[in-house]
Formats: structure tokens, sequence, C-alpha cells
């Protein structure tokens, strides 16, 4: 069987799905991941999704059960890079994944963790002036 | 009038249901479905080939080229010798499963196609029938 490898960049685990899952494949990342967050420590999981040309109930529901566990261990889940056509069959099939929080994607997913984490520490709060002054900036 | 090519696979294991997506695909391609009907088929085609597999411990999916004159579509027949539906009304609310899932998939799969039909009695097993059109 195959596996979808978990990277680990900072406090950060980075799950990129390229394949198309057979059920087993996914549950096999749910545990895979859940021991990863906690032998890790690491307090932010991003799950990319770009490369599934569609998600079904199933892979809906054990992307939410991630969400939940990984909330269970102390991190934070965002599922990214959901295709535009992948949204809109999901909502008619009656799934809108409430609870999961979702960003375009990898690099917006990783700033919104970051700003998460950075709320409690200066360093990162000092970064977040500089980059909205240079977003207001005309 | 239907084309001569119907694909046929049979449904006994997740691999199956993989490649039963697969071929949905590359035959909704071939007929021009959009990509959002491409993506609903392949999704209603996935929920209900698990269902086959997990709810009618196994069966058969045949894939057909459909024409009706001025538009072509595709059909989809999931068959299985299971226990078959005692209540489909039942069976087809949001919500409602015998199973751990979310009880979305035949309700869910209804939405995501144009037509829908569904034979079944307990003990005879359980026919499906989807159709997707060209828009």
């Amino acid at each position: 069987m195959e596996r979808v490898p978990i990277l680990k960049i900072g406090d950060t685990l980075l799950v990129s799905i390229q394949i198309d899952m057979e059920d087993q494949v996914a549950l096999q990342l749910q545990e895979d991941l859940a021991e990863r967050i906690v032998a890790t420590g690491c307090g932010g999981v991003i799950i990319d999704i770009s490369a599934l040309d569609i998600v079904d109930s199933f892979v809906g529901r054990t992307l939410a059960t991630i969400a939940s566990v990984s909330r269970v261990l102390d991190a934070e889940t965002l599922v990214v890079g959901m295709r535009p056509a992948v949204a809109i069959t999901l909502v008619e099939l009656g799934l809108s994944l409430p609870g999961i929080r979702t960003a375009l994607n990898v690099e917006l997913g990783m700033e919104m963790l970051a700003r998460d984490h950075g709320d409690s520490e200066p360093d990162d709060t000092a970064m977040q002036d500089g980059d909205d002054a240079a977003v207001s900036a005309p | 009038m239907t084309s001569p090519t119907t694909d046929r696979i049979a449904v006994s294991s997740d691999q199956d249901v993989v490649r039963v997506r697969q071929l949905v695909r590359t035959v909704a391609v071939s007929v021009r479905l959009s990509l959002v009907d491409q993506t609903k088929l392949v999704t209603a085609a996935s929920e209900l080939a698990r269902n086959t597999l997990v709810y009618g411990g196994g069966g058969t999916v045949e894939v057909s080229r459909v024409e009706n004159g001025r538009r072509a579509g595709i059909r989809i027949v999931f068959a299985d010798q299971g226990p078959g539906i005692a209540d489909v009304d039942l069976a087809l609310t949001d919500g409602y499963t015998t199973g751990n899932g979310l009880g979305l998939g035949l309700s869910g799969a209804r939405r995501l196609v144009d037509e829908f039909a569904i034979d079944t009695g307990v003990g005879q097993g359980t026919s499906i029938t989807v159709t997707k059109w060209c828009r």
C-alpha cells in the first residue's frame, strides 16, 4: 500500500497528497499524522490537496477527523489548495467541512499559521506590522 | 442510441473504487463534460462504488457513453447482489447511515447527477443507474 509522506518544516508538518488515495491510504495518513504531531510537538499541520481532482465524503470526513484529532493534540490543521470544481462539488454533496480551516495555497497557509503563533511572540508581531505597512502603501 | 462502448469493472476492493473513478474520469473527458460536471460525476461515482463495495459486498460497475439526439452523456450502472435496501426514501435522506459513514453518499450522489434511478428490494440486491448529460 502506498503511503503519503509527511514533511516537517520548522513548527509545521506539511502533507501534499499527490495520489488518488484508496480509503486505507487515507486512514493510514490519519494515524501517521497523529503520531508525528506527538513525536515532533509541531503546532501546525498543512494538508495540500491541490493535486486532488475530487474529494468525496470519505476523504472529506478523513480531513475533518484529522483536524479534530490534531486540535486535541494541540496542533492547528489547515487544508490548502482546493480546486474550484472540488469546492463546488463538495458543497453540493452536502459537505461544507465545518471546523476545517482553509487557505488558498501552501504559502498563505504557512503565513496564517505563523500569524496564529505570532500573537504571543514579539518578534513576529514586529514583522507583522511591517507587512501591514507594505500592504497599505499605495 | 447507446454507443457500443461499455466498460465494466468488478468492484471487490478499495483499489477497484479508485479504478472506477479513473475510468469515469476518462470517459467524462472523452464526451467533453465540463470540468465541474466531470468533478461532480467522478465524485458521485466514487460514493456509489464505495456503497457497492461496503453495503453490497462488492459487485460491478458499467460505464457507457449515451446520446439522446442532441446531447452526449455518460450512464453508469452500479449493481450488487447484497442485502438490498428496505426503505429507499430513508436511505436517500441526508445524514442517514447504517454504516459508520456520514450518510451523504447516496443522497449526495443523487444531487450531483442529472438522472438517478434505484432498483432494490430486501434480498434482491441493489442496482443504481445514474446519467450525466453535456450542457
